[in-house]
């Protein structure tokens, strides 16, 4: 163990009185935090929920609960990533030139360069790790087994563990705000700079292992996953019939299941230079810098892949919905996701061409980058096609997925100017680069926007309203324009990333147009925020049945809306690649099995809960050093499983009789839900559609 | 188009698979296998950072590889994590057998002999650390005991897991359950005696030519 700087004791680590940061911004983000934990105990109490929420979502073992919690952590901190680029981009716009003003106690602008750098750390840490990946894993949850026509996942226990390591790392990272500071070496975490030498306090611990105990969530998740698509399908599921957004999941979780653990070794080594003081990545005594960068990248291009593939199978599956059409291309389509998956291990060094390796080198990897436009090329002619003479209808999900598909094409095409060496060292480190990302990463937030209002109605029941959804797509859209342009002209203008002080005032305009940008991302979450509040207080009118938008292809849209939570009553024997096409041609869709049978279920159980709170302990033991704390945590997680793996009573049996009330009870209210459909005007649930193509 | 009633009802019928269980020791199987994906790349990228950081300069001044292995300690290493591994063997051809006696006895030996492969490991880093060679000594150093020390954290908790399935199999018998951790076992720990051979072979032998 090294010794580290400022005082130390056995029974709180490094914590102290001193660790509460004393900034009014923070305060007033902490007195938000409280007032809002406040509200929700209360209501919790007052409404008598605590059992409820303990029964049906803590201890829960069903992948569509467990995806709904997924999202909800993703969501939340996406609001909080979103706060961080609100508070970067308003102090890039008051930091602006010599004589620009300075408020609490910075020279300009409100943050001190320290308080910046944690800024921006801390948004691209939660933007990747802690919101797109926690949605995205959460809609492959909810949405896969369904898909293939399983009861569950292949692991359901190992599916809430996931779940709660994931929370424990953005845990962590919201502890951080409030306790002690956040990493201020970018969300890469550059070394040596992440080195105990140059940053000695707790931020860089908060973020090295929020990263590391969420990945090990990841990991599992990815693992649980592909066993289910491989293993757990339905009969007569064939590879062939397999729908596209499972395709997508299983290239994506591959990704998932391979890099993840590298990214672990870099991180793991770097907490070895910290905490035992080993050199790996040290400037003296024979550590190497460029290895850090390798591994954190090799693991990084895949993950970026591993964001953006699920996205691309959520547009295959909205497109050809709304176009009344089947998908374009299918196996062309699943042979793209494998190769963007393959392609995106060898493409890792383009993040770093300018730290000098041979030309060669640099050649190899521009060459590999550029491979990739042709399978994502493939796939956007694969969406246009499928809409070319389909009958496209422009619901809420379409426009998020033809908006993706426009942010793919810009996004795509600098992608492809900065895949040469030539260009990339002349804007290298500029916010053109980060304009590029941010458009690419765009499109996986269009996606999962889409992707949520899509598969909603088949978690809840009900649709969210249609008309605040477009206010939502329309502002959010007019955010991303005015934010993105302005960035990507100062970007080629030379306006380097990363800034809390701009030098040159000819870059004000593009600085006020992006904060007016962000200005509408602000009036998006409102209307996001209200379609929520409006469609969940108007659920009785927007009920819909198994299939919620007429014109749905795949299995999922088979099992009744809100999805019983043993899926399906009896496994469905699947005849087609678009299951549910098949079946509307032959006058089958509402077919209802023969009779019933017993259903073996998972239990509920609380292990994963109880192994997460104690990896929380373990986290906080390790950032703040109360060594006590660690070895309690890392004794009794080892405990835990090991009692667990004696537990031999981990199912039950639903009865048929029961299987068969709940099923009824869903049919009535579908039928009753269709009747108030035709009844009302405006909302067309039974417009005409398509026969068996 | 199915028109007449009857055949409506095969139809109806055909649409819906009763009594569909799936294989749940093959599923556990196939998990234990991705999860072993992802172990090995754990080891690709220790094993990549070890390649990196062994040129003569990573040692900054202190020990190369020649001063630190001990290509007979290695050996008796090697001999006895497969020994262990056959003890194992042992306990699937009593677990074929469905011979409970028979798998607790091969796990006993299994779990000794991987025992004695630790405690080997141990005393070695034990005399190097009485050298004072340490991790902190350089970046080779680190390096070097990072990846053999994983490596051995791996086989520690192999042996847990032994201990673990022998109170299990005695307390419990032969269930689903007994067997896939059994079967997983196997492959955890044939798994490791194949990582300790590219241990042996990228480090040892290395550090003996």
């Amino acid at each position: 163990m090294v010794n580290v700087q400022g005082p130390w004791s056995p029974l709180l680590g490094r914590l102290s009185l001193g660790a509460i940061p004393d900034n009014p911004i923070i305060a007033g983000a902490f007195i938000f935090s409280v007032l809002l934990g406040i509200l929700v105990l209360v209501y919790l109490t007052y409404a008598d929920r605590w059992g409820y929420l303990w029964r049906e979502w803590l201890t829960t073992v069903d992948h569509k609960k467990i995806g709904v919690m997924y999202i909800i952590i993703g969501l939340v901190m996406l609001f909080r990533g979103f706060i961080d680029a609100l508070m970067m981009r308003t102090q890039q716009v008051l930091a602006d030139g010599a004589h620009s003003p300075g408020f609490l106690g910075a020279a300009h602008g409100y943050l001190v360069p320290y308080h910046f750098d944690q800024v921006y750390s801390a948004h691209g840490t939660i933007m990747i790790l802690f919101a797109a990946t926690p949605i995205l894993v959460g809609l492959m949850n909810v949405v896969v087994p369904l898909q293939i026509g399983a009861r569950d996942m292949a692991f359901p226990y190992l599916n809430a563990l996931g779940l709660w390591l994931t929370a424990v790392g953005a845990a962590l990272v919201m502890l951080s705000l409030f306790l002690g500071d956040f990493s201020h070496a970018g969300w890469v975490g550059l070394t040596p700079l992440t080195e105990l030498a140059y940053s000695p306090g707790v931020g860089t611990d908060y973020w090295m292992w929020a990263i590391q105990i969420s990945s090990v969530g990841t990991t599992l998740g990815a693992a649980n996953l592909i066993a289910t698509i491989v293993k757990m399908r339905a009969p007569g599921m064939s590879w062939g019939r397999l729908p596209i957004f499972t395709w997508t999941a299983l290239s994506t979780n591959i990704i998932a299941l391979t890099s993840f653990p590298v990214l672990g070794v870099a991180l793991g080594l770097l907490g070895l230079d910290r905490y035992f003081g080993t050199h790996f990545f040290t400037a003296g005594l024979g550590g190497n810098l460029m290895l850090y960068s390798d591994l954190f990248w090799i693991w990084g291009h895949p993950e970026v892949y591993f964001v953006i593939l699920p996205a691309f199978g959520m547009m295959s599956e909205i497109i050809p919905t709304f176009s009344e059409k089947p998908l374009f291309g299918y196996v062309t389509m699943v042979a793209a996701s494998f190769a963007i998956a393959g392609v995106s291990w060898s493409v890792w060094l383009h993040h770093f061409f300018t730290m000098g390796a041979s030309p060669r080198v640099n050649t190899f990897f521009s060459v590999a980058t550029m491979v990739v436009g042709i399978p994502t090329g493939v796939k956007v002619f694969n969406w246009a096609f499928t809409v070319y003479r389909g009958r496209s209808r422009f619901d809420t999900p379409m426009m998020w997925a033809i908006g993706a598909l426009f942010m793919l094409l810009v996004g795509g095409l600098t992608g492809m100017m900065l895949a040469m060496p030539p260009v990339n060292y002349s804007v290298h480190n500029s916010v053109f680069v980060v304009a590029h990302f941010h458009t690419m990463l765009m499109v996986v937030v269009y996606g999962i926007l889409g992707a949520v209002s899509y598969w909603f109605p088949k978690v809840f029941g009900f649709r969210l309203n249609e008309a605040l959804g477009k206010r939502f797509f329309w502002s959010f859209t007019i955010g991303t324009i005015v934010v993105f342009i302005p960035m990507y002209t100062s970007g080629f203008m030379g306006m380097t990333r990363r800034l809390d002080y701009l030098t040159n005032p000819a870059l004000m305009p593009f600085e006020i147009a992006e904060e007016i940008g962000i200005g509408f991302y602000l009036v998006s979450i409102y209307y996001f925020v209200r379609q929520l509040y409006v469609s969940l207080r108007d659920r009785n009118a927007n009920r819909v049945g198994a299939d919620a938008w007429g014109s749905a292809r795949t299995l999922e849209w088979l099992a009744p809306s809100p999805v019983p939570f043993y899926n399906f009553a009896v496994t469905p024997r699947v005849h087609a690649r678009d299951e549910l096409v098949w079946r509307r041609g032959q006058g089958l869709e509402g077919a209802a099995p023969p009779r019933y049978e017993d259903i073996p279920m998972p239990r509920n159980t609380s292990v994963p809960l109880a192994i997460g709170a104690l990896a929380l302990g373990l986290g906080f033991g390790l950032v703040w050093r109360i060594w006590w704390l660690t070895d309690v945590s890392f004794i009794a997680i080892i405990l835990t499983v090991i009692a667990r793996s004696f537990v031999r009573d981990t199912d039950y049996v639903v009865k048929a009789g029961e299987v068969e009330g709940i099923e009824k009870r869903l049919r009535q209210r579908a039928a009753e839900a269709a009747r108030a459909a035709t009844s009302a005007s405006g909302i067309d649930a039974l417009r005409p559609r398509e026969s068996n193509p | 188009m199915i028109t007449a009633s009857g055949d409506m009802e095969s139809a109806r019928s055909g649409l819906w698979e009763p009594h569909y269980h799936h294989d749940v020791i093959a599923t556990r199987t196939l998990g234990f296998w991705l999860y072993m994906l992802s172990d090995a790349m754990i080891f690709a990228g220790l094993f990549a950072a070890y390649g990196v950081l062994s040129h003569t300069y990573n040692t900054a001044g202190g020990p190369g590889l020649h001063a630190l292995v001990h290509p007979w300690t290695a050996y008796a290493e090697t001999l006895a994590v497969f020994a262990s591994v056959l003890a194992y063997g042992g306990v699937m051809v009593a677990l074929k057998r469905g011979n409970r006696a028979g798998v607790l006895l091969g796990l006993v030996a299994a779990f000794v002999l991987g025992a004695v492969f630790v405690g080997l490991e141990v005393h070695e880093f034990a005399a190097l650390f009485r050298m004072g060679i340490y991790p902190q000594g350089s970046g080779y150093l680190s390096a070097f005991f990072a990846l053999v020390m994983t490596h051995g954290i791996h086989m520690a908790f192999g042996l847990l897991w032994m201990a673990t399935m022998f109170f299990q199999v005695a307390a419990q018998g032969f269930t689903d359950k007994t067997v896939y951790r059994l079967l997983n076992l196997k492959l955890f720990w044939h798994f490791q005696a194949i990582l300790w051979v590219l241990v042996y072979t990228f480090v040892d032998m290395r550090g003996v030519l």
